[in-house]
């Protein structure tokens, strides 16, 4: 795809607000549509795009398999870590309320950081998957 | 949308088989936001008409089947199998409650617990993100370990280190042997 | 029986067995997948459509807002979704899988050659 210049600027520009508007689904999920699920899956897509345009290797140097693996483990790590350390500070597993002085704000804290972990698992498997499955025919 | 689900059992020619259903995902997700169910839609456009489609058509690269060269011919048996399966679900249908009935049971039970009680106890105004993180968080706890344990599978089974097979190798199963002894 | 009344039903009766249908006609493994799929996605039609109320608005809290259709099965339609795709990419792995010791991802292609391993 090297000679498509058109579509190197145009993905160039793209890729920036398509990584923007899957962090504002992250952190807006609260009060709007959105969440880790469909945040993950929007980072994800800019990777991919950039990856369909440059080519497989180019994007693997910029995210390389290592780093897609951990951050996959980490998401779930880090969801079942916030589970645990509701046990820790005397709660039940996955009991947000006792992650912060007040109730309420413990529970924001506890699903932003959960929907941080879903949204790693998910953007990081999609990544694996497409990697993948695009550079087979290697 | 059914035309389209009846579109995809028909043709035979698997890329566009393919299109067909990213246009059957993006419809379903029309239908979701018709429904009032903004975050499914999100997620169905997002997931189903984007990474769905995308990695059908990788897998289609792959195995570069047309998907086209086996003689169409037309069965019967599922035919009959699937239509009486039909006449007994729909059957079934006749005891439902009617569509956007409040009193139906499903929106009974703990729901309008959520719904009332959701904005004190968590704070967050969309309730989906509520019980999605909080109620519900072990649920997701075990969803987000499917998907985790999805990308483990695919990985175990195309990652490094398989022989893959090539046109020039002879088709069958002991193609793999034979390229050892050679 | 006013006019929605089961037609939702019915509607998803067909998609599933549209998606049956599929699964259970076709050889290709690539296109049995995509019954699977049509056959999945019937199902969130149908929790979706059950979590429609009359009037109600999307479940986001607001204060001029009266009722809410039911969040409950959007929740489990949303991680439904995202699990869907990935046994997806799980089942297409291993349709590529098959097409590498094989050569084919037809079931009878596939079926004709075991026969004739076992055979020889």
């Amino acid at each position: 795809m090297n000679s498509h210049s058109i579509l190197r600027v145009v993905a160039k520009f793209m890729i920036p607000f398509i990584f923007l508007y899957a962090l504002y689904v992250q952190f807006h999920g609260d009060f709007g549509p959105g969440g880790g699920f469909q945040a993950g899956v929007i980072f994800a897509v800019g990777f991919i795009l950039y990856a369909l345009i440059y080519g497989i290797d180019e994007a693997r140097r910029v995210l390389p398999a290592g780093l897609t693996r951990t951050l996959l483990s980490l998401g779930v790590l880090l969801y079942a870590g916030v589970g645990g350390l509701g046990i820790y500070l005397g709660g039940n597993f996955l009991n947000y309320s006792v992650l912060s002085s007040h109730p309420v704000s413990g529970q924001h804290l506890g699903i932003f950081l959960i929907e941080f972990g879903v949204g790693t698992t998910v953007a990081a498997t999609m990544i694996t998957i497409f990697f993948i499955f695009a550079g087979q025919d290697r | 949308m059914v035309a389209v689900a009846f579109a995809i059992a028909r043709l035979r020619n698997l890329f566009t088989i393919v299109m067909l259903m990213g246009v059957f995902s993006l419809l379903s997700a029309v239908l979701y936001v018709l429904l009032s169910a903004v975050d499914v839609a999100f997620t169905e456009a997002a997931v189903g008409a984007g990474v769905s489609t995308l990695l059908v058509l990788g897998t289609i690269a792959l195995t570069s089947e047309r998907g086209d060269y086996t003689p169409e011919k037309f069965k019967v048996m599922p035919l009959l199998i699937v239509a009486a399966t039909g006449v007994v679900l729909i059957y079934g249908t006749l005891d439902m409650p009617l569509y956007g009935d409040p009193d139906a049971p499903a929106n009974k039970h703990v729901v309008p617990r959520y719904i009332e009680q959701s904005g004190a106890e968590i704070g967050v105004p969309n309730i989906v993100t509520s019980v999605l993180a909080s109620y519900r968080g072990f649920d997701t706890l075990g969803e987000v370990v499917v998907i985790f344990t999805a990308a483990i599978g695919v990985l175990v089974l195309l990652g490094r280190g398989h022989n893959r097979w090539r046109p020039g190798m002879r088709a069958g199963v002991g193609a793999k042997r034979e390229e050892e002894e050679v | 029986m006013a006019f929605p009344g089961l037609i939702n039903y019915w509607i998803v009766v067909i998609l599933m067995m549209t998606g049956f249908y599929i699964v259970i006609s076709q050889g290709n493994l690539i296109k049995k997948i995509v019954g699977l799929n049509v056959f999945q996605v019937s199902v969130f039609v149908f929790y979706i459509s059950m979590s429609k109320v009359f009037g109600g608005a999307a479940p986001i809290l607001d204060d001029s807002i009266e009722t809410y259709s039911n969040p409950l099965p959007h929740v489990l339609i949303l991680t439904a979704i995202v699990v869907g795709v990935a046994t997806t990419a799980l089942g297409m792995a291993l349709v590529v899988r098959i097409r590498d010791a094989y050569g084919t991802i037809e079931e009878d292609e596939i079926q004709r050659l075991e026969a004739e391993e076992s055979e020889p």
